[in-house]
């Protein structure tokens, strides 16, 4: 294990602690920000008709804020269900990339692959990442079990707690997720072709907005990659 | 009651499919070189894509708002290597304050 790790060439800005213990502690400085959104999906979800326990499974088995978020609006707005369910998948597609991405770097059976590949989510799966497309399990795990543990914990005394939060704009809420994307990103934007293919993302995804649901921008922004691939 | 389980249980259901999917049907075998570039390159494209709508979209719109100032102190901090607690927490307050004024 040690000496496969030793001959994978590490980039300065990525990490190199590769035990679960460095992507638990990771992921850490992210908790807060979780449990703020996971207070609000408890919240919002209750309010948009969910039995509490609805929104305490929905947490444990989607897993992704966003899609979460979209699903329960879509409800609460009056949308049917299959149109939620939709929202969801779409906006979790991108996890065929980063399951696929990760696939390399998990062991064992079937059964222990599928348990691990539910704990990716897009702050475990860039804690994870080593650079140059390899990526730790065992910081896949720490950071996933971490986030998982906040995500259902906070979404359970969001959905009992209900109203209190109020108005997650008021906090600026919906400016801390960029905020945490954006570091998330850092390491990638400083390199030339991560930074370009950010850009044309960002681009893509502006330019269809008006034109296409919520949600799909974001899926065709992942073409960016096929660019940025190319250049140099 | 049964419709929000539904949608519960199928969200649920799809997305754990959906993250299985590579590990379980792919096991540990290597990726192309190529083919790993792209998947890297996945992480900055989607990023760009989430910042930029989450920031300057909103309801299908493109808008410019209280989010931007959030957005300008998370670029400088991450820029600056800062704490990602204090970089996620400055543009938060700068977002919540700039609302509060206008």
């Amino acid at each position: 294990m040690l000496s496969q790790q030793s001959n994978v060439p590490l980039d300065d800005d990525f990490p190199r602690e590769t035990s679960w213990r460095a992507g638990a502690r990771a992921v850490l400085p992210l908790a807060a920000a979780i449990a703020v959104l996971g207070v609000s999906f408890g919240a919002l979800a209750t309010a948009a008709g969910l039995a509490p326990a609805a929104a305490v499974v929905m947490s444990a088995t989607t897993f992704a804020g966003s899609a979460q978020f979209a699903a329960v609006s879509i409800l609460g707005a009056g949308g049917g269900p299959a149109a939620a369910v939709a929202a969801a998948g779409l906006l979790n597609a991108r996890y065929a990339a980063t399951g696929l991405a990760v696939a390399p770097a998990l062991r064992g059976g079937l059964w222990r692959r599928f348990l691990v590949a539910q704990l990716t989510v897009d702050e475990s799966w860039a804690v994870a990442y080593l650079g140059d497309g390899h990526f730790s399990e065992q910081r896949l795990v720490g950071a996933g079990l971490v986030l998982f543990a906040v995500h259902v914990g906070s979404t359970a005394v969001g959905a009992i707690a209900g109203d209190l939060v109020g108005d997650p704009r008021a906090w600026g809420l919906d400016a801390a997720f960029p905020a945490l994307f954006l570091v998330l990103a850092s390491p990638h934007l400083r390199r030339p072709d991560g930074r370009i293919t950010a850009a044309l993302g960002a681009a893509i995804a502006l330019a269809m907005t008006p034109f296409v649901p919520a949600g799909i921008p974001t899926l065709v922004a992942a073409a960016a990659s096929l660019v940025g691939a190319r250049s140099r | 009651m049964t419709r929000e389980w539904m949608v519960v249980g199928l969200a649920g259901a799809l997305t754990m499919a959906i993250k299985a999917a590579g590990p379980c049907a792919l096991g540990s075998r290597e990726l192309p070189p190529a083919l790993s570039r792209i998947l890297r390159l996945l992480a900055p494209a989607l990023f760009g894509a989430l910042i930029a709508t989450q920031t300057f979209t909103r309801e299908q719109r493109l808008t410019v708002d209280a989010r931007l100032g959030g957005f300008v102190i998370a670029a400088t901090g991450a820029y600056l290597r800062a704490p990602t607690l204090l970089i996620v927490v400055a543009a938060a307050a700068a977002t919540a304050a700039l609302r509060a004024l206008t």
